[in-house]
Parts: structure tokens; sequence; C-alpha cells
């Protein structure tokens, strides 16, 4: 319910010029749980101040059982919002903690200030100025005060360990294992396979099956990153010698966005991926695709392909092909994806022949050098690039 | 709280007067700080050991004979200057001066025999993960062990000047109880570097 | 004096002797000779020399806060590059080296040395006493925090600034990933600020067990020595952590050691292990002192003793008592064990229990008093209301589960902020408020007190609250950019926003230092009325602090016979004490109940402070420039000049010779 309250909210202005100030306004009164009747035109019928007291306790109730956002994710205006929005089971439980935390903690926060600002401006008798007060009294506020803290902390506490036991596992055996390798700025994403034949590597967006648990290994190729796709799952470092483990599910089809969450260097501002679900026949077709060499080379990009060769393929791989780099992300199925450059930019011609010449432009500090290229060499290298579908 | 502090009729000491003095509670404050150092640096040794996966250490168990020897002369040192404190404070400022040079010659030792243990090593500092452990945590120690006898050198020379007698000797106190602190931790050093990979090898 | 002793004493100074009790008055003879006694040589031999616990708690402050308006020059470079999605303002080369300073500065040059300051010149006043237990080493301790915080600059202007954020990371910072010398330049000016705050923190801790007034017994210590106190002992077990750490990264970077080197099974963990060991004990060490600060000044602007003093002290030390097991709740992400997970999160929860005990006591002190709305009850009050903020977003980064989405995020950002401004930085702002007139005998403008508080308050919580958004709309910290979707935008711009709102309050307060140092109204001794002993001596205090060394019996000396329902009791004496001017000379007393046990001779001014601090960071120039001669000579002199430090002198009632009547004549006992 809350969130459909907030996109209630959100659809009311979503068009609007003042679409960012109201997001802020919804996300705070999501935040302190101000009553929401002034707003919630679409929403609620309320009248009465009981109605709205009831509706506040419900919101409190209701917070805590399963909420299913009906907005699709990838046309969400705030990607990385794991406040309002969660589509898997390793992050709902936490979303839900998230809000009950706010809610109690944003309540007590208010409390507690108010009897300070009670405290300041009460009327006192206007007594001998010159009189101190009494040094005893006053600690049944420090008995009062700290008994209910502990108390509440205790029920949080108790609350989290349940939350963390929940999401620390799934229930039912992964799916799919894949490994995800940080590297600066970006992610190379290895799907195994029993057999040798069938496992293939991937760069800055992974596909998964809608619905099922899929078990990442994460690792580092240099310094530490940190996986994060804040509607999926929390973050987990990514520490060099080490694998860590984690899981993520999507409960609904669509792009789920990450950004790497640890700094990493000058170019960690611009780390993102991101993660495609999608129905089982449509990811098994990907995967089908993805295991593919790259088309032979036809005559008339002879030049492009050579072009590669010289400038792209000590870093870059493509398989089937001489291009066996793997310093850069694999290009093999490059008009893939959606987007290039670790998120950077959407995967069109334009944006990628911009990418190529003017990389450091765009990622400043990136390994990618900006590739000077004459006008007949940026086009025969693009006619070649277009191949790799 | 109603009480209040009488007005003192008794002689107050003056100045750096046995442990009442501020260098004593100093040097211990130090030590506190100090140990935690090398508390620091056996939990990175372990966990560095514990971490590797390999066998520990990997460049086969330490040779005892030597260190085992280097170990007892230090805590013989330790025992000479306690010899000399103990003279002072009887009043024998002179024979005192021989416990110091013993514990300084003792120390001096020491250090020879760890250098000598050093040069035969067959790795270095940079040469691996073990090395790098092995001659930091050493090499730390060592420099405290080369303060120390720093301290004790000076004391030596104050107590040949005649600075100390049976009543005034703080600084002797102050500076016996750091080099005292060197020698334990060299025996915390010693069982986790020599003594340990036994125990884990059984 | 000295001549009755002659006798008796004729080869060595004293060792025992009856103090004399009686009073000083003002303007007496006796009094010009006290003076005499204490002061500090005119002109730069004094300002090289001075061991005085005032002039170097000024000096502390006064460098802590330029090095806090340095860090906030850099926080809003930061800002400004931030308005915005896609702005060019920095490159992110320049955004990494500003952040990481910002944090630098901010939490070690600034947050523990303003501290410092404040309990350097307040506790020999607070306590009763004439000086700090080591004077040289207080000197030395400042000293060297002067040259690390320099140290620790000099790459800037090369625009070589250390970039790997104030918790430097590893491998990020390590040789392969990070080349040039600002790893180093962090490293060794970590190490060498190491220095400076173990010998500061020795000095604090056997200052409170030796040298209070006689009936200052352990409960009636005012809670900023306990604070400070806490922090001090946390320090000794702490430093040591992190002053490893960075020695043992600059020797993986110059001698070619492996502990963090995963090709050779070092461990980037390990660096994270013993950076949050010493880093969440830092969190406690910058803020209870501060905390103290409000529990000691609050209750002079309410008109009453502080509620629970027993339980505020206890809860002081019992933060970091637990402080120092929960510094795995800054590495949830890393993939530790679940059960691992569990036990810290709990534990991280259970150390907001002693931070409610404060609170409450606070708001109880206010309910209960009678406030006086001067400046300073303004900051306190407004501290209280953002410590408040701080602590529950805290709970929330304990929720191991929640953590892992709050973590690196502006969440953490806005936290961290509303902890370490919220409970460092508005305290210490009112505390400049409220002892500004015991520093130099002049009121601070209240007018523009108000503005600097209602500006600063303001500002704060504009530019900081949205960041809280910011976090949980998923921003992480530490990006030099974010693109526009994202949704960012709005609440960055507000933040920024805010930040310059804030910056203009802090402005408005350090106009107020400069107008009212030369214009302010002359203070009395005790302009607030206050409770506590610094009151009772002159603003500012005369060197010696205290003519005669007073007897405690309350503690509220100075509110004494004022209190409802006070019970009969001895009343602290002031005026007459111990006379103690044989040479300088103050009392020392037993750790708990406060009894006069010996006279300790204090150290003269000397020039040995400065000159070690000047070999012993000329040494660390030496690493940082491999010139290992260079090294080594440095560390010669520096021996050398500890060994005279050391050195027993007369004066200090050491033994100095073995014979002869002679040295009687040069004797340091009487003036």
């Amino acid at each position: 319910m809350g969130v459909q309250y907030s996109l209630a909210v959100r659809s009311a202005f979503s068009h609007s010029a003042a679409a960012g100030i109201a997001h802020i306004v919804a996300s705070l009164r999501t935040l302190e749980l101000v009553k929401p009747m002034k707003a919630s035109k679409s929403g609620f019928d309320s009248r009465s101040a009981i109605k709205n007291l009831r509706f506040r306790i419900t919101f409190l109730a209701l917070s805590t059982i399963a909420a299913r956002p009906s907005e699709a994710a990838d046309t969400l205006r705030t990607p990385l919002n794991y406040f309002l929005y969660s589509y898997g089971p390793a992050a709902t439980p936490v979303m839900h903690l998230g809000w009950l935390m706010t809610a109690l903690l944003s309540a007590i926060t208010f409390i507690v200030i108010l009897l300070l600002v009670i405290a300041i401006v009460r009327k006192r008798s206007s007594a001998d100025s010159g009189m101190i007060g009494a040094e005893s009294g006053g600690l049944r506020w420090v008995y009062i005060g700290t008994g209910i803290s502990t108390f509440i902390l205790a029920g949080l506490t108790v609350y989290f360990l349940a939350v963390l036991n929940a999401v620390a596992k799934p229930t039912e055996a992964p799916a799919l294992t894949l490994t995800v390798t940080g590297y600066d700025w970006w992610w190379s994403i290895e799907y195994e396979h029993a057999d040798p034949a069938k496992r293939f590597v991937t760069a800055n967006e992974i596909h998964i099956p809608v619905g099922r648990p899929v078990l990442l290994k994460l690792k580092s190729a240099d310094v530490i990153h940190a996986f994060w796709v804040p509607v999926l799952a929390g973050k987990t470092q990514m520490i060099p010698g080490l694998v860590n483990q984690k899981w993520i599910q999507a409960d609904a089809p669509g792009v789920y966005v990450g950004q790497c969450a640890q700094f990493c260097g000058v170019a960690h501002a611009h780390m993102n991926l991101e993660v495609v679900a999608e129905s089982d026949q449509d990811f098994e077709k990907w995967q089908e695709a993805q295991r593919r060499t790259a088309f032979p080379v036809s005559e008339h990009n002879e030049h492009g392909y050579k072009l590669f060769m010289d400038r792209c393929g000590g870093c870059h791989a493509v398989r089937g092909t001489e291009a066996e780099g793997l310093h850069g992300p694999d290009l093999t199925h490059l008009n893939s994806r959606g987007r290039i450059a670790a998120g950077l930019l959407t995967n069109t011609p334009d944006h990628l022949m911009d990418w190529i010449t003017r990389a450091q432009y765009f990622k400043p500090g990136a390994r990618m050098p900006s590739i000077a290229l004459s006008d007949s060499e940026a086009s025969a290298l693009a006619s070649y690039l277009s191949t790799l579908n | 709280m109603s009480e209040t502090a009488r007005v003192v009729s008794q002689p107050l000491p003056v100045g750096s007067v046995g442990k009442l003095s501020g260098g004593w509670w100093g040097m211990i404050a130090l030590i506190v700080t100090e140990a935690s150092l090398f508390g620091y640096l056996l939990f990175t040794y372990f966990y560095l050991a514990a971490q590797s996966g390999q066998d520990w250490p990997p460049t086969g168990l330490p040779g005892l004979l030597i260190p085992g020897i280097n170990t007892i002369i230090l805590l013989a040192s330790s025992a000479a200057f306690w010899a000399g404190e103990r003279r002072i404070q009887q009043g024998g400022t002179r024979s005192s001066i021989f416990g110091f040079i013993a514990a300084i010659a003792l120390g001096s030792a020491f250090v020879a025999i760890q250098l000598l243990e050093w040069k035969n090593k067959t790795f270095s500092i940079n040469s691996d993960l073990y090395g790098s452990l092995y001659f930091t945590i050493t090499g730390f120690h060592l420099c405290h062990v080369i303060i120390g006898l720093g301290v004790l050198l000076l004391l030596l020379a104050w107590t040949m000047m005649g600075y100390f007698d049976h009543k005034r000797h703080v600084a002797i106190t102050i500076g016996g109880v750091y080099w005292h602190f060197v020698d334990v931790v060299w025996l915390f050093v010693f069982s986790a570097l020599y003594l340990s990979p036994y125990l884990q090898r059984g | 004096m000295a001549a009755t002793d002659a006798p008796q004493y004729r080869i060595d100074p004293p060792l025992e002797r009856i103090p004399e009790m009686g009073r000083i008055p003002a303007g007496s003879a006796i009094e010009a000779r006290l003076e005499k006694i204490w002061e500090t040589a005119p002109g730069w031999r004094g300002w090289l020399s001075t061991v005085d616990h005032k002039t170097i708690g000024v000096r502390y402050l006064v460098t802590a806060f330029l090095f806090l308006v340095i860090g906030g020059i850099e926080a809003l470079f930061l800002r400004i590059q931030l308005a915005g999605p896609d702005m060019a303002f920095l490159t992110p080369e320049q955004y990494n080296q500003l952040f990481t300073m910002h944090g630098v500065t901010m939490i070690f040059l600034y947050a523990l040395p303003v501290l410092s300051g404040f309990s350097n010149y307040l506790w020999p006043l607070l306590l009763g006493s004439r000086d700090m237990a080591f004077p040289r080493l207080n000197a030395l301790s400042y000293w060297i925090f002067l040259f690390a915080g320099l140290f620790m600059y000099i790459s800037f202007p090369l625009g070589q600034a250390p970039n790997a954020g104030w918790f430097n990371y590893v491998p990020f910072s390590g040789p392969i990933y990070n080349t040039g010398p600002n790893i180093d330049v962090f490293a060794l000016g970590m190490v060498l600020l190491g220095i400076s705050t173990t010998v500061g923190s020795i000095n604090f801790v056997v200052t409170l067990f030796r040298m209070r007034a006689p009936g200052m017994t352990i409960n009636r210590v005012p809670i900023l020595v306990w604070g400070t106190l806490t922090a001090s002992v946390a320090n000794l077990f702490a430093i040591p952590a992190v002053s490893l750490a960075f020695f043992l990264l600059w020797l993986d970077r110059q001698i070619g050691a492996h502990f963090f080197d995963v090709a050779n099974n070092g461990q980037p963990l390990l660096w994270q292990h013993l950076f949050w060991i010493f880093g969440h004990p830092w969190v406690y060490v910058v803020v209870l002192p501060a905390m103290g600060i409000v529990s000691d000044a609050l209750p002079t602007f309410c008109r009453r003793p502080l509620v629970g003093y027993t339980a505020v002290a206890l809860a002081t030390m019992a933060t970091m008592l637990l402080g120092f097991g929960v510094w795995v709740h800054h590495m949830f992400a890393t993939g530790l064990p679940t059960v691992a997970l569990s036990i810290f999160g709990a534990a991280s929860m259970v150390i907001s229990i002693p931070s409610a005990v404060a609170v409450f006591a606070w708001i109880a002190t206010i309910w209960l008093g009678k406030p006086v709305f001067k400046t300073p009850f303004l900051f306190f009050a407004g501290f209280v209301a953002l410590f408040i903020i701080g602590g529950m977003s805290g709970v929330m980064t304990a929720a191991v589960p929640l953590d892992w989405q709050l973590n690196e995020t502006y969440f953490i950002v806005a936290h961290l902020h509303y902890v370490l401004l919220g409970i460092n930085v508005f305290p210490v702002v009112g505390a400049i408020y409220y002892w500004f007139p015991k520093f130099t005998g002049r009121m601070m403008s209240e007018k523009l007190g108000k503005w600097s508080f209602w500006t600063m308050f303001i500002g704060f919580n504009a530019g900081f609250f949205p960041m809280h958004i910011a976090g949980l709309l998923g921003m992480p910290r530490r990006i030099y950019t974010y693109p526009s979707r994202m949704g960012w935008d709005e609440v960055n711009l507000i933040t920024t926003v805010g930040s310059f709102i804030f910056a203009v309050g802090v402005l408005i307060f350090l106009v107020n230092v400069v107008l009212s140092v030369k214009r302010g109204a002359r203070a009395g001794a005790n302009p607030w009325d206050a409770p506590t002993l610094e009151w009772a001596v002159s603003s500012p205090p005369p060197a010696y602090n205290f003519a005669t060394i007073p007897t405690i019996a309350s503690r509220h000396p100075l509110w004494e016979g004022r209190i409802e329902g006070e019970e009969e009791h001895s009343r602290t004496k002031l005026e007459e004490g111990y006379l103690l001017m044989r040479g300088r000379e103050t009392l020392g007393t037993s750790p708990i109940d406060a009894k006069p046990v010996v006279i300790l001779k204090m150290p003269e001014d000397s020039y040995t402070p400065f000159l070690v601090g000047l070999f012993v960071s000329l040494l660390f120039v030496g690493l940082l420039l491999h010139s290992w001669t260079f090294t080594a000579l440095m560390a010669a002199l520096s021996c050398a000049a500890l060994s005279s430090w050391m050195w027993p002198r007369r004066k200090l009632g050491q033994r100095t010779t073995r014979h002869g009547p002679a040295s009687a004549g040069r004797g340091g006992e009487g003036p």
C-alpha cells in the first residue's frame, strides 16, 4: 500500500515541470509518515481524522507485508531507489525492514525532539533567579527513556536478525551460477555450464530468468569494487583474492540498474551495469545467441575487421576471431547490449563511434584510450562493429 | 560528597620520587600502547598465516637452537638489570653499575645474534609474505631493544655520574620497566614466530 | 625559604617537606613572585619554548580551526561539482583528492585536535592544578600535530594529494594502483600524527590520575574530563592499529613487502580490520569529549546541575568499551559469515543505549532547569536535536541487511555528518562562545552569535538532511558526478545550497571571533555564573592558574550554598590553600580520592619539545624522500634532543651531582 500511495503521488506530478521536487516531497512523506490525505486525490478517501489515524496504523502493518509494485523497473525515475522499490525476495524483506525502521525511528525522533522543544519553551514559575536547582531528581527521565529505548532496540534486533536469515540464502537451489568480476571500471560476466562448450563471457549486462534465484560469485581483477543492484539485493564487496557469494532474483521482467558502490578510483562514478530479467524462453534464446562465436567477416568488412584487430584486439576479445584481449569487455555480441561503456551511454551506432574516438572525454581516466580515426577508418570500423550482433 | 581532604601535616615527598612520579605513570601508559602495537602485529601474523592456505611457515620450520639461546640471553639481561636496580635500592650504587653493564652487554649480544640470525635467513622482507612478516615483527622488536639499550646506556652514565642513590633512582625504575617490557614482548614474538609453527604441525 | 632548607639538604634537593598553607592576596609581592616563576619569556623565544597548557590549548584550537576552514572550503568545491548532473567543474582526479583531503582534514586534523585544544586549556583549570602532568610532552604533542598536518598537505600543491578516501582501502592505495607520492604522504603523515595523539593521550591519562586538586575525588571531576579520559585511554589501544596499518602499507609500497599484496597471499581485508579496529573507537574519540563539553556547560544555562552525573559518566565509558567491539559494522558488505554479522549487528544496536542515557539526561536537565537563552545554550540545545537524528540513522545502519543497502551511499554521508558536525562542530562552536571570555577576557557578540547559530543550524539541516534522501534513492558516495537519469538532481542542488548557507553561518561565527577579540565587552572572572573551577580564576587566567592550590568539596565549587536542597557540607576553599612556590610546583594527589601525596616539580620552558618535534618530523620527510642518510641523521638528533630532555635537573628535584656544598649554591629551589 505504501508503494501504491507514493505511486499515486508520483503519477499526479510525473509530467509536470515540478516532477523532481514532487518526488522529493513524496519520498519525504513516505519517510516521515506524514498523513497522505492531502495529496491523495486518487488513492484514499479520508474525511475524518480517525480514518486517517487508521490509515497510518494500517500503513505500518501493511508495509511489512509484501507489496508488489506495478511499475516496470526500467521506467523508474530513480532506478536505484531501493527504499520504495524492490523486485525480488532478496530485497523485499529488507525494504520492509527499512520502512518499519524509518517509520518507527522517525516517530521516536519526532517525539524526543518534541520533548526537547517543550523542555526549552515550557513556562516556569518566576521564582528567585539567584537560586540553583537541586542536583537530585530527573533520574526518572533517564530510567524511563533508556528503558523504552532498550526495549525498542531489542525488538528491532530480533526483527533484523529474522530479515538477515530470510535474505541470507535463497529458498530453492539457484537455477544459474554466474561469476561476476569487477575491473577498472567495468564488469565481466561469465556464465558457467557443466559443458565447457556452453560457457561464455559477456560484459556489463547480466541476463537472468525471471523468478529464479541466481547465484553470483563475485571476484575482482584489480581493486575492491562492490556489486550492487539495489532493487534486487544489497551490496557485496568484490575483493581481490577472495570469492564472495551472493544471490539475486527478479520477480518481474525488466531492466534493473546497478552501480559499483565501493570507491575504486578515477572512473568509479561511471561503473554501472544492468540486469535484464526475462522469461525462460527469452533467456534461453539469449543464452543460445551469446554462446555463438562471431559471424565470419564479409568481404565488405575486411578493412574494418583489420582495423579492429590492429587497434582493439589487444584489449578486447571477439570470440571466433584473433581478437583475444582480456583487458576490456568481450565484444562478441556487442550489439545485443542496451548500453556501452559500463552504462554510460545508450548503445547506438553514433554513441559507439563517439565513445571509441572520445572515450577519455566521456569517461576521464578510463583504461580505454580515445582512438584517433580518419573518417574512412571510422566508417569502416563502424561497419564491422555493426556485425557484432 | 561532603568530605573535604584534610590539611596535610605530614611531610610530602618532593619531585620525582618512586612510583609516585608522573614518569612512572607515563611509562605504564606507554607500555599499554606499545603492548597493543605488538598485539596488532601478532594479530596480523596469525591472520595472514590462517588465510594463506599453505603450510606455515612456507620456508619450513624455523630452527630453535640459536633463537632459544638468544631468548635466554635477553631474559638474563633483564635479570642483570633487576639485580642492579636492587643494589641501588640497598645503597650499593657502585656495585649496581656492574649489573647495568652486564644488562647492556647481554642486550647487545642479543642484538648481534639476532642480526646474525637475520643474515642466515634464506628469505628477505620483500621475497614473500612470510619474509615480510618475519622481518617486520622481529624488526619492530629489534628497534625496541636498540632504543632500550640507549636508555640503559643513559641510565648507566647517570649512575656513574652519581645521580642516583638509594632514595632517588626513579629513572632506573622507569627505564627498567621498559627494558623488562621489551624482554617480555620477545617471549610473545618468540612463541608466535618460532614455537607456534611446531604446535600447528603437531 | 630555600635558605632554611639549605643546611639540612646540602647535597641534594630536599626529598620531602610539609607544604605550607596560606593566602596570596591579589597584587601582593608574593603574587608577583609566583608570576615570575611561571611566566614565559617574551618574543620568539617564549613562543618556541613555552610549555604553558593554556598557550598550547589555544594553539591547538587556532590550528584546528584553520584546518576546519581548509576542509570546509574543500567541501564547498565538492558541492559545486555535485550541484547538478554531469558537471565538469572538477576533474575526477581533483574530486577524489579533494574529498580525500576533506575527510582526512576534518577527521584527523580538526575533530580531535580541536577537542585536545579545549582539554589542554581547561583540564588543569577544571581540576585545580597548575599544569598538565607533562607540560613538555604537551608542547611536543602540539608541534608534531602541526608538522604532521603540514606534512599531509605537502603534496597537495603538486596536484598529488592522497586520493583513496580517508579509509584508504588497499589494493587501490597500494603500489600497483596508486603510484606517486600521495599515499606515502598520507601513510607517513598518519604515523607521525599518531605519535602526537599518543603522547597527548598519555598526558591526559596521567594528568587525571595525578594532578587533581585535593578533594577533587573521582566522582567530582567534570564530565568533559571523563570524556577526554575515555577518549585518551581508547587512543592508547586504538592508535597502534592504524599506525601499524599505514606503516605496513608504506612497507608494501616502498620496500616491496607483501602484507596487502594479493599476488603473494596478502589480504586486502587485513587493512579493513586494522583500520576499523581503530576507526570505530575513533568515532567515539571525536565525540565523547564534545558530549562532555555539553554535559558541563549546558547546566550553567539551565541554572541547575546535570541530571544523572554518575549515569552519564558511566555511559561515556560504556560507549567506548562497546565501541571496541563493533568495528565489523563497517565491513558488513565484505562477505563475512552470517553469524559474525549477527553478533556485530546486535552489538551495534546495544551501543545506542548509553547514548540514550546521555540524551535523556540532557533533556531532563533542560526540562527541570530554567534555561537562559544565550548563544552557547542554543548551540548545545541544537546539538541535542542533531544528536538524536544522527543516532537514529545510526541505528538503521546497525541492522545488517538494511546496511547492505545503506552502506556506501549518501545515507551514510548524511549520518556521519549529523554525527560529526552535530556532535563535534556544534558543541565546539558553542564551547567557543562559552569559554571565549575565559580565553580572552572579552565576551563575544550575542547578536552575531544568534545569527551564526540560526544560519548554521538551518544551513546544516538544509544541506545534510536531503543527503539521507539521496542515499535512499541509491546515490553512492564518492562519485564525482552522476547522470540525470538517476533522479538525484534536485536533492543534490538543495544540499549544495544548504552547505553554502552553513558556510555563511561559520563565517559569521569567525567574524564574531575576530571582532570580539579586539572589541568585545570586558568579561569578569565568571560572566555566566558557572559552577566549575575554571571560573574561579581571572579571565584570562594567570600563568600559574591558581595562586594557592584549592581544596574542593563538591562538584559545583562556585554554586555551593546556593543549590536547593543542598546538604550541609564543608565548603570548597579557593582563597586559602597550598602555597607551592619553590620553583614551578604543583600538588600531586591520589588517583581515586584525591588526597595530597606528593609535591610535583614542574619543568621550566624548554626548546627541546620543539626540537624533538622538528627532528622527528624531518625524519619522516627523510623516509618520504628515501634519503636514508638524512633519516639516520634526524634519528640521531632526535635521540640527542630526547637525552637532553631526560637529563636529570636540579629544578625538577633530581639529583645532579654526587658531592659538594657548592651545588647547593646554584640550587634551583628558591626563585
